[in-house]
């Protein structure tokens, strides 16, 4: 005997989502465009069970790792610019390296996730560390330069113009003023 | 509470607008709109109104107010010092968005504690250009751990 069946694909994953969510009481929202709301704090255990039940019907959670990867380009990124030995290496061949994926694909993931090429990501967060030394340190200018391996002050005054609008100097005159007015308002 | 860190792609960015000029109002919703950072925005015709708007109870917060300076009521630098003195609005980011270009009013707003300066562009594309390097960069502070109380940018 043969029968014939239709099914509405919608409604198929929904409902596993719905049985599997109620297997583990996990109280949840199921919003139309594949997301799901969790309405309660879960561990980290109950996650990974969730996540390996819903595998076996061939439903991934697939953000999350786009996102875990972001997050381990980005930290990759931070960890070279800190460290010595790493600083003077390209930063592509690296992430490359480090994370096993081709950096074709590494870059697209993350200009689309996080609306920033890695270059211009690499720049705010060099940007941002001359800011943090200029901020809280006697250092010169020649100085951060040197530590954060760009070949000059000017070239380093450059990309701090232009990633910013504002030249060290003028930054750091308003930090000192802000300090100020900060200090009379708590006098 | 939201366990699954959904693509940040997906997220959206709560944007507010304090702009007595009506047609700023308009030209700044269409050009945010054109933009392909997920935004919502929310608009406020003064300041008072923008104080009003913060203070109500249960609200979820933007991450960034666009403020013009020039307003009747109460004026931006006023809204700006009150932000600022509010530990509850420490994590909001704020971009005076003015056509003042005195030097003198650009260092004034951010030593109050202003994160952006912003002049108003006199075309479309300028500002949505603009607009959208904002946001940009505003996101970097919102998702990576940068330091936020460095952050300035005058565009």
């Amino acid at each position: 005997m043969k029968i014939s069946v239709k099914y509405d694909l919608n409604i198929t994953c929904k409902t596993i989502l719905k049985e599997q969510l109620d297997k583990l009481d996990i109280p949840h929202l199921l919003h139309g465009t594949g997301e799901i709301e969790i309405k309660r704090a879960i561990s980290d255990e109950e996650m990974q069970e969730l996540f390996n039940n819903l595998n076996a019907y061939g439903i991934y959670v697939l953000n999350d790792q786009k996102t875990v990867l972001v997050q381990r380009i980005k930290n990759t990124i931070n960890e070279m610019l800190e460290d010595d030995q790493l600083k003077s290496q390209k930063v592509s061949e690296y992430l490359a390296d480090k994370l096993n994926y081709s950096y074709t694909y590494l870059s697209n993931l993350f200009s689309e996730t996080t609306y920033t090429s890695i270059e211009n990501f690499v720049i705010l967060r060099k940007v941002d560390h001359a800011k943090d030394l200029m901020a809280d340190t006697d250092l010169t200018l020649t100085e951060i330069a040197y530590r954060l391996n760009y070949s000059s002050v000017a070239h380093l005054s450059g990309q701090f113009k232009k990633i910013t609008g504002l030249t060290p100097t003028k930054f750091q005159e308003i930090l000192e003023r802000r300090r100020g007015t900060r200090i009379q308002q708590t006098i | 509470m939201n366990k699954f860190p959904s693509n940040s792609g997906k997220q959206i960015l709560n944007v507010a607008l304090a702009d007595d000029d009506e047609d700023d109002r308009l030209f700044f919703q269409e050009a945010i709109e054109d933009i392909s950072i997920r935004t919502k925005l929310s608009l406020l015709s003064d300041g008072q109104e923008l104080m009003d708007y913060l203070n109500l109870p249960n609200i979820i917060l933007p991450n960034l107010i666009f403020l013009d300076l020039n307003m009747p009521i109460k004026n931006g630098m006023q809204c700006l010092k009150e932000i600022r003195s509010n530990p509850k609005l420490n994590d909001v980011c704020i971009a005076i968005y003015s056509t003042s270009c005195s030097e003198n009013d650009i260092e004034e707003t951010f030593v109050n504690g202003a994160n952006v300066y912003l002049n108003k562009p006199n075309n479309f594309s300028k500002l949505r250009d603009s607009i959208e390097k904002v946001l940009q960069i505003n996101w970097q502070y919102h998702t990576s751990n940068l330091n936020r109380d460095n952050f300035l940018l005058r565009l």
